[in-house]
């Protein structure tokens, strides 16, 4: 069931739930805070509406910095300004940046501890028809080689919003990552929120697997854990929001009661969540694991729904991997 | 900025050449590292950190002071050297550069030292993070200034250009970048290896003041930042014709001391040379 204590959306599973994109949270919140804290800048690069800074834009022109296609000099303006009081947030596209720009960052801004926070926006295959150019899947994988950097992968809009929000009373860089597609909205505004730990949104009452998860698809985790509940088969599933640094406790703890392990992120399946998991557990407590994410390949063009579940990130997907890892025990 | 008297200007003349030797010193202990950037901007860095810039050696976090941005991190050795002799940290820890557990690091690195602005080494990246500081500086109507020295070569970056197209359209006052025109890089001559100029057009046509200048001529430098300081509604590139390896004869204009240090015997001739400028021929056994 649905952990009560996370006062989680309780229509998740309606036919009908609210569908909101994440980096509208992530807009919402640059507006918030552009009114209480005069040291927020934001700098984009030519993707003012798709990123959500417009309403930043419009209400405080001095702060916003249009830097044109140009995410090197975007990333090493705001490690200036992030050195000299203030709190700059970056926005394109993740491809971009921390794509195109990834060496720009790791000098600048991460070894030079600059206080920038990165917003990673359109991150996995739900970016859609624009295809693999513009669907960022191995961003995680390349900013979490990073020593000295945060990485929050919000689950909804509510999330990102809190995320961005809460990435502001954190001192240095960190790395946010946001959805172009709507996605199913899972927390409600009294869905306590901890930057520091993972939490249980999924309580199995005698759990043989679980599943860790991050970003949107923790929705069709959510799916899959009640329908398994259905076949008699308990799980929990865990919100891994921030990966790094990575809640060792709470990952560990959760993995041994169940003694199977599956991982799911909208991503390549090599460096991100399902490579930090392991990593712990190989240290703590080795168990089988799956990983749902894109495997090795690059996507394509396509509706968002669609590539879930051609490239085998839905609940259907997720139901198979963790019938399969308990197997494995 | 103080003028510029003729007693002033010789006393920087002569702890320029303080600063020449103490380089070659430096990176010979070393091992490693470059001599000719450092060499050839040695007048520069001289006439800023004794000069020019409004700084307190003892308090390097002092939020009004300007801002000294190296761009081309390559040249580290002159700036920890002026530093050192500016009184930012003992001039005894030069000996550690390159070295482990020391604060100065092969290429800079600002939360190592106190008293660096950035941490640089890989090219282009330095008029962007000015930039940002500039930007900031005008948030808080601060007027403090924004000096960012990079060198020719890494004019073939992109990053580059994006921060000249930026501070151009921007009209970034608060900034003054130097140039280190040496026309050589690792690979040789710049106009071989991938051709600059027009570098005056270029940035005239980037909507920036440009002020070309002999870069080992302390006066001429001194005199260029000033009426880059007098000018508004735009950015100023001073371009700094220097000559790499300034000082040490064999050095001089010879793209293969880019990147190597001294050995002995090339340290022992270098330092006489620099000696005899200074007018001051000592014994070589000394």
């Amino acid at each position: 069931m649905l952990n009560p204590a996370l006062k989680l959306n309780q229509k998740i599973f309606d036919k009908n739930v609210e569908v909101v994109p994440t980096r509208k949270g992530y807009g919402d919140a640059l507006e918030k805070l552009g009114e209480v804290n005069p040291n927020i800048v934001v700098l984009c690069a030519d993707l003012t509406d798709s990123t959500q800074c417009a309403k930043f834009a419009e209400k405080f022109p001095e702060r916003f910095i249009e830097c044109g296609v140009a995410e090197q000099n975007m990333a090493a303006i705001a490690a200036g300004l992030g050195v000299s009081g203030k709190i700059p947030f970056i926005s394109s596209y993740a491809t971009f940046s921390p794509g195109k720009n990834w060496e720009t960052i790791r000098t600048t801004i991460v070894y030079n501890q600059s206080n920038v926070k990165i917003a990673g926006h359109h991150s996995g295959i739900v970016t859609g028809p624009d295809g693999a150019t513009h669907q960022a899947t191995e961003d995680i994988a390349s900013v979490r080689a990073w020593p000295l950097i945060k990485i929050v992968i919000p689950c909804d809009s509510n999330e990102a919003f809190r995320a961005t929000e809460a990435s502001v009373d954190i001192e240095g860089p960190i790395y946010l990552r946001f959805t172009r597609d709507k996605t199913p909205v899972i927390t409600t505004d009294k869905t306590p929120f901890d930057i520091n730990h993972a939490q249980i949104y999924w309580l199995g009452k005698n759990p043989q697997a679980t599943i860790f998860g991050t970003g949107h698809l923790l929705y069709y985790a959510l799916v899959a854990a009640s329908e398994l509940e259905r076949e008699k088969i308990d799980v929990d599933v865990v919100n891994v929001a921030t990966i790094k640094p990575i809640d060792e406790v709470t990952i560990v703890s959760s993995a041994e009661k169940s003694g199977a392990v599956v991982t799911v992120e909208d991503h390549q399946i090599t460096g991100g969540l399902g490579s930090a998991i392991a990593e712990v557990l190989s240290r703590n407590k080795p168990l089988p694991m799956e990983y749902i994410g894109l495997q090795d390949t690059f996507a394509e063009s396509g509706k968002p729904a669609e590539l879930i579940k051609k490239y085998k990130m839905d609940d259907e997907a997720i139901i198979e991997a963790v019938k399969k890892v308990i197997k494995r025990k | 900025m103080s003028e510029l008297h003729e007693e002033k200007l010789r006393e920087l003349e002569e702890k320029a050449i303080e600063i020449r030797q103490l380089i070659i010193k430096t990176l010979l202990e070393a091992g490693s590292g470059h001599s000719a950037g450092p060499l050839g901007m040695t007048d520069i860095f001289c006439a800023f950190y004794f000069h020019i810039l409004n700084h307190d050696p003892k308090k390097p976090d002092w939020p009004e002071r300007d801002r000294l941005v190296l761009s081309n991190g390559h040249i580290c050795p002159v700036q920890y050297v002026t530093m050192a002799l500016a009184g930012y940290f003992p001039i005894e820890e030069l000996k550690t550069l390159r070295k482990i557990d020391s604060r100065l690091q092969g290429h800079p690195h600002r939360t190592a030292l106190p008293g660096l602005e950035t941490t640089s080494g890989p090219l282009g990246e330095g008029i962007s993070q000015a930039i940002g500081m500039a930007l900031a500086a005008k948030l808080d109507k601060k007027d403090y200034r924004i000096y960012v020295l990079t060198s020719d070569g890494e004019h073939q970056e992109g990053n580059t250009w994006e921060a000249a197209m930026f501070a151009g359209k921007n009209k970034i006052d608060n900034l003054v970048q130097v140039m280190d025109r040496n026309n050589i890089q690792i690979d040789g001559f710049t106009e071989n290896v991938m051709p600059l100029e027009p570098l005056r057009e270029k940035y005239l046509a980037f909507n920036w003041e440009v002020i070309d200048i002999d870069g080992n001529n302390i006066r001429e430098f001194v005199e260029a930042v000033g009426k880059a300081q007098a000018i508004h509604e735009k950015p100023t590139i001073i371009i700094a014709h220097t000559t790499p390896g300034k000082g040490v004869s064999f050095m001089e204009n010879d793209y293969k001391w880019h990147g190597s240090p001294p050995n002995e015997e090339e340290a022992k001739t270098a330092l006489h040379e620099l000696r005899t400028l200074q007018g001051k021929i000592v014994s070589e056994h000394e």
